[in-house]
């Protein structure tokens, strides 16, 4: 049980992420409204860029930005004082990647709705069944 | 210029589809001629990179000037030189038979409909030519994106298929990017010479197993791979029909590249095949995949659901091919690539065509087709010969050698698999030809006279020129099949 809890406490970034990412997937796969599903598609591709953020995070590290010297002197760069960027510069990629994604999904989901005339998946199905 | 070619095959694509929605704001006509430009020069910088690199061997393009494995590499090898080059020819055949198809359907929208297909091309190509795991991630998408509003573009219930394939296509692009974040957690690179080299020398191979699975995974949800196939058929079945022809032959072919690509260039054979059992659950994968593609097929009533029933289990053959892990297997993989994408291409022109002079696409209606479209009924003979397996055509190499692969190997599972999707090819299009060679009902429902001609209602030069030189080619590469093996795929192999 000691282990359980801490293996639970010192990955607790992966938990909430694994967490996330499941509500994300129920919601894609079991929500009968498109617009949830989109909802839970945007969860889901949230989870994986918070765990993106978090592989990048260390402790009492600061931003990695270089400080010079004020007088040109050579500072030693120690880079374990530094959180690592590139999974942070990434995920400014995958996030433009997600905002785009929502807005085609959206878009999608407005001519559904005109074809239709409604966005539940059950009463789509049984429009599809009669025709 | 030639050491520009990497780059300048996307940018070209890239720039011309915001050029051609500028100009769509005041005028549709530019549209099309710009796209025509911006393709026939990927072709010619694809060709051009193809001889490059199998006259010099490997191509690499730093993108900025970083070196790898800082910056973006872009590693141009004959394996991928190859595929560009299908990638390219058939988006190009494919736009000279859109034109019409384009017309007809959106007309006020075709500066939007062009600039989507250039851009779902350019990504193709990025994804293709990229040697880095994270930026083919964007690549992909970029493709998958401007894929799904193509797919909604058409009518009826275009969207909802759209819809349908934007879900489960995130899902799969999402797990390829938890497979790259796991795969940088173990490796802290990106680029993928560099995670090859990187790979075999870590200890505990734990992280690196489930980043392999979770990027596989994805993979197989975007290839439609047997249980993962859902979004395939209404997508490319309900799109129009001037995008089915872009997004069928491509799509699934680029992302068995990409499978190959992983395998080899970032995981290593030797860390891939070397798993005990991961290898022969994707060969039975595989096996499934063909057999209950075919079924499926043969329950169809409409050419579009058949086809797109074909692509599924034609993806069985070389996600199966791929993974027999001998030389004959991966041969007949990598050559059905471009076989695939010839027959598919060829099909869904005709399929384009029928649709253009009747106006769907169901079975019944296709009675006195040969007499009404015979040059068109030609084609499609081929193509099905093709896929079927026949020689000269070229389905028949590829699938000799994913035959020869199997019993190398032992998969006697994978043989007779390929065996019975031959045949049921076989009914399912001696079937279709012989519908065609009925006579239509008049009106009140009486057949017509005998020696009363069936009227000639062919599609228009437009659309049968691509479709002459798509089917002739499945002829040529068929007879060339022999060159094509020992002068470029027997280089890609690595030795396992």
């Amino acid at each position: 049980m000691e282990e359980i809890t801490a293996l639970l406490v010192s990955r607790y970034n992966y938990w909430a992420f694994i967490v996330l990412m499941m509500v994300g997937l129920y919601g894609m796969i079991a929500k009968n409204n498109l617009v949830k599903k989109i909802i839970g598609m945007n969860i889901f591709q949230t989870a994986i860029i918070l765990f993106y953020v978090s592989i990048g995070a260390k402790k009492d590290a600061t931003i990695p930005i270089i400080e010079h010297g004020h007088h040109g002197e050579e500072v030693v760069i120690k880079a374990v004082d530094y959180i690592n960027p590139l999974p942070h510069v990434l995920m400014l990629t995958a996030i433009v990647v997600s905002v785009a994604t929502l807005g085609v999904a959206l878009a999608l989901a407005i001519r559904v709705y005109r074809q239709y005339n409604t966005l539940e998946e059950n009463e789509i199905k049984s429009q599809l069944s009669e025709e | 210029m030639s050491e520009q070619f990497p780059a300048l095959l996307i940018t070209v694509p890239l720039i011309s589809a915001f050029f051609i929605t500028a100009l769509g704001w005041r005028s549709a006509k530019p549209a099309y001629p710009i796209a025509l430009l911006a393709l026939a020069s990927a072709l010619f910088s694809s060709m051009g990179l193809f001889g490059e690199v199998l006259k010099h061997g490997k191509v690499s393009y730093r993108l900025g000037g970083w070196p790898p494995p800082f910056g973006i590499e872009y590693a141009v090898d004959a394996l991928n030189a190859f595929v560009l080059v299908v990638i390219s020819f058939v988006a190009l055949i494919n736009l000279i038979a859109a034109k019409r198809k384009v017309d007809g359907s959106f007309s006020g929208k075709s500066p939007a409909f062009y600039a989507l297909y250039v851009m779902f091309v350019s990504g193709l190509l990025g994804i293709t030519v990229t040697g880095d795991v994270f930026n083919l991630y964007v690549l992909l998408e970029i493709t998958a994106l401007t894929g799904y509003a193509l797919i909604g573009m058409g009518d009826k219930h275009a969207p909802l298929a759209g819809f349908n394939y934007l879900i489960m296509g995130t899902i799969g692009a999402s797990f390829y990017l938890l497979g790259v974040g796991y795969l940088y957690l173990a490796t802290g690179s990106l680029n993928m010479g560099n995670l090859s080299e990187i790979i075999p020398t870590i200890q505990s191979k734990q992280t690196i197993i489930f980043a392999f699975i979770f990027c596989l995974l994805g993979l197989f949800i975007k290839m439609a791979l047997f249980p993962l196939h859902n979004w395939l058929p209404n997508a490319y079945s309900y799109s129009p029909p001037a995008a089915s022809g872009l997004i069928a032959p491509l799509t699934t072919k680029v992302m068995i590249y990409v499978m190959i690509r992983l395998v080899y260039s970032v995981f290593t054979p030797a860390f891939s095949f070397g798993h005990p059992i991961l290898p022969t659950v994707f060969i039975w994968l595989a096996i499934i995949a063909i057999v209950m593609g075919s079924l499926l097929a043969l329950a169809q009533k409409n050419l579009l659901k058949i086809l797109s029933y074909i692509i599924v289990a034609e993806v069985g053959y070389m996600v199966g091919g791929f993974w027999l892990g001998n030389s004959d297997g991966m041969t007949g993989a990598i050559l059905h690539i471009a076989n695939d994408a010839l027959m598919t291409l060829c099909l869904f022109l005709v399929a384009g065509n029928f649709i253009f002079v009747l106006k769907n696409d169901r079975l019944e209606s296709f009675k006195g087709l040969i007499h009404k479209m015979p040059l068109t009924m030609a084609a499609f003979i081929i193509g099905a010969l093709s896929i079927i397996g026949v020689p000269p055509t070229c389905g028949f190499f590829s699938k000799w050698y994913l035959i020869k692969g199997g019993i190398e190997a032992g998969q006697y599972g994978f043989v007779a698999a390929l065996l019975f999707s031959s045949l049921v090819n076989v009914i399912l299009f001696f079937k279709i030809i012989e519908i065609t060679y009925f006579e239509p009902e008049t009106k009140d429902g009486h057949s017509l006279h005998h020696h009363v001609a069936i009227p000639r209602e062919e599609a228009p030069l437009s659309m049968l020129i691509p479709l002459a030189i798509t089917t002739l080619l499945l002829i040529g590469v068929g007879l060339y099949s022999k060159e094509i093996v020992t002068g470029i795929i027997q280089h890609v192999l690595p030795t396992i």
